[in-house]
């Protein structure tokens, strides 16, 4: 009886480890592997509509997880449009009009060039844990990698997704599948990473298709061909009078 | 014998007064209600026609699925030469291609900022090439109320509501803010040339009229149009000839599996008629039935009422008939005489209802009724004033029943005149 105690022990300990980390432990893992406080992305989003497939390469400047400034680089229509992020407030200049607008409202839903993103989704605050509480559902291999399966719950009610799904890395902590569903519990969207890369020991996507449950096409792949971590980003960069320059 | 009943019914005017007044007021009402309809169906014809779905209309077959969410992403590409095509094979109608679409308009201020900003349907005409038939169409000139009809690329009209809504007037610049048929976000800069108001609640409360060619700029829909109309040239539906034209291109344009890709035949275009676009087919078909029940309780109920206003009649000839069954007339000849006599009253009061019906129904077609404080928050292409519409069948819509009410009614009440015995006469004409 008195043998029985340690090995209880040992057991317990045991337990603990098999269980691993929790849902909400992965998703702070997840958030410290893909945030870096400053960022300079350059992106390629190829749209496959119905009717065509269009290419459309953005520059990205992105500084903590309020502020952001893309500039468009192709094809020409789009050429020299930009879009600024200030916290929740979205921004877009059109140089044909010379008039910067205010997205907002149900403008918020719209796609952004066409893709299978939505302003919205732009708009979203990238640190999963402040928005979603994480349990792990089960475990599973998703293209040769170990992954965990989070059900993510939102905490917050003026959300996009009240739920989500997310497949992560056990090794890497980078989502590499996520389910995104409405109240409702029906799909809207779907995010697939082709690719990873490891840049300055973070683990990122560098190629994912994104899908729109909703809407016709075969979804918009989204490259990065080039990611700049913890770069200089002058303040002018983040400011309204930048759109014009 | 005619002569004679005519004279009867002039002297005793409680035999004829009653029916004839009855007769009248049905036929009154049946005219008038037949006028209205007609005005109101053709109105709403015409309206849809001009401004939604044209005689014909031909989009892709994806886009003719989701029509009305306006799906410009299915558009027709290319439609130069299906306009060639459409011109060469049906010359008897006019082809016009036309955009339709949704956004914000978005008026800035001196600094550029928004200053006011609200949702427009916008529709793309042809606005600026000589030979387009579209000015004729919408009515434009005499829809404008301020400014003047777009002379260059850049220029646009909006719903009079609107302006006054945003308060612009032409010569202020306005932004589109819509998405391209790819689904980008478009922003488009514009100068009012006018306003307009086309006396449809549906267009004039949030609406704008643009260029083709600047659609297809700002849209990105280069040689694109969302529909290709077409209109008969006298402007009147002619059903046949738009169901034989719409058969054909649509047998010009059907593919079978394996001639094309799977993508082709989702693009393909397909016609459609004014009919069968839209739900219009039901609604027609619902308001000519319901012609038909109007016109169907019209001669019932006013059977109805001449039957007792024939047995009424009866009561009150009574001694006259029975003296003339007593010296020797016969019953038949009685009856036929009764049936004589409600035929000219039937006659007489259908010819006097025609006339005062069609003069009613005039002063409905020119002066009409506006409708346009129910209609205020309709998204149905529906004319504000609606104006009743006297067509030939209109002069005999009420006479048939007229005759066949006063008949009926008379042939049922003087069934009563065969049932009287000749031994009982005496005894009858005694008491």
């Amino acid at each position: 009886m008195m043998h029985r105690f340690p090995l209880l022990l040992t057991l317990s300990a045991l337990s603990i480890g098999i269980q691993g980390p929790s849902g909400d432990e992965i998703l702070k893992r997840v958030d410290q592997n893909m945030f870096s406080q400053k960022k300079i992305l350059l992106s390629r989003m190829v749209i496959h509509g119905r009717r065509e497939t269009r290419t459309v390469e953005s520059k990205s400047w992105q500084r903590g997880t309020n502020e952001s400034y893309t500039e468009f680089l192709a094809p020409a229509r789009e050429k020299g449009t930009k879009m600024l992020k200030l916290k929740d407030m979205l921004w877009e200049f059109s140089p044909s009009t010379d008039r910067t607008i205010m997205i907002s409202g149900h403008m918020l839903r719209q796609s952004v060039m066409g893709s299978d993103l939505s302003y919205e989704d732009m708009m979203e605050d990238p640190h999963l844990p402040n928005l979603y509480s994480a349990t792990v559902a089960s475990s599973e291999v998703l293209n040769g990698r170990d992954c965990w399966v989070l059900d993510l719950k939102a905490k917050k009610e003026d959300i996009a997704y009240d739920h989500r799904q997310a497949w992560v890395d056990k090794e890497r902590y980078v989502v590499l599948r996520e389910n995104l569903y409405a109240k409702s519990g029906k799909l809207l969207k779907s995010v697939d990473v082709r690719e990873v890369m490891h840049v300055q020991s973070h683990w990122l996507a560098k190629s994912v298709l994104y899908k729109d449950v909703l809407k016709e096409g075969e979804g918009t792949e989204f490259h990065i061909d080039s990611v700049t971590l913890d770069a200089d980003i002058p303040d002018y960069i983040f400011s309204k009078a930048a759109l014009r320059r | 014998m005619i002569s004679f009943l005519l004279k009867g019914l002039l002297r005793d005017r409680s035999r004829s007064l009653f029916p004839l007044l009855t007769v009248l007021g049905g036929v009154v009402l049946t005219v008038f209600l037949n006028a209205w309809l007609n005005g109101a169906v053709s109105s709403l014809i015409q309206s849809t026609a001009n401004y939604s779905t044209g005689h014909v209309r031909v989009m892709t077959k994806a886009y003719a699925k989701e029509a009305d969410q306006i799906p410009n992403d299915l558009a027709l590409l290319g439609i130069d030469t299906l306009m060639s095509a459409l011109r060469h094979n049906y010359p008897d109608l006019l082809w016009t291609p036309r955009i339709k679409f949704g956004g914000l308009l978005d008026i800035p201020d001196e600094k550029g900022e928004t200053r006011a900003q609200t949702p427009v349907g916008g529709l793309a005409v042809n606005l600026l090439t000589a030979d387009s038939p579209e000015r004729n169409i919408l009515n434009i000139r005499e829809a404008i109320i301020r400014g003047h009809v777009p002379q260059k690329h850049g220029e646009i009209l909006v719903g009079e509501e609107l302006a006054q809504k945003l308060r612009i007037q032409p010569g202020d610049t306005a932004t589109l803010i819509s998405s391209t048929m790819y689904g980008s976000m478009s922003v488009t800069n514009f100068v009012i040339a006018g306003t307009v108001r086309f006396g449809i609640a549906a267009m004039d409360k949030g609406s704008l009229i643009v260029d083709i060619a600047d659609a297809q700029q700002a849209l990105d829909m280069q040689h694109g149009a969302g529909e290709i109309l077409g209109f008969f040239a006298d402007d009147l539906y002619h059903e046949d000839r738009a169901n034989t034209v719409t058969e054909d291109f649509n047998f010009r344009h059907s593919f079978t599996s394996g001639d094309t890709s799977k993508s082709e035949a989702v693009f393909a275009p397909i016609m459609g008629t004014l009919r069968a676009q839209s739900g219009l087919d039901d609604y027609l078909e619902l308001v000519g039935q319901f012609s038909t029940i109007i016109i169907g309780v019209f001669v019932v109920a006013m059977s109805v009422v001449l039957w007792n206003a024939g047995l009424t009649g009866s009561l009150r000839r009574y001694g006259e008939i029975g003296i003339r069954l007593a010296i020797g007339e016969d019953k038949s000849h009685i009856y036929y005489s009764l049936l004589a006599e409600s035929l000219m009253i039937g006659f007489i009061g259908s010819l006097l209802g025609t006339a005062i019906g069609l003069a009613v129904a005039y002063y409905g077609q020119v002066k009409g009724l506006d409708i346009g404080s129910v209609l205020k928050e309709s998204t149905v292409m529906f004319p504000n004033v609606i104006r009743a519409q006297i067509t030939p069948f209109t002069y005999v819509v009420g006479f048939l029943p007229g005759l066949v009410a006063t008949f009926l009614g008379t042939a049922i009440s003087g069934i009563g005149i065969y049932r009287r015995q000749t031994s009982e006469l005496f005894k009858e004409l005694e008491a």
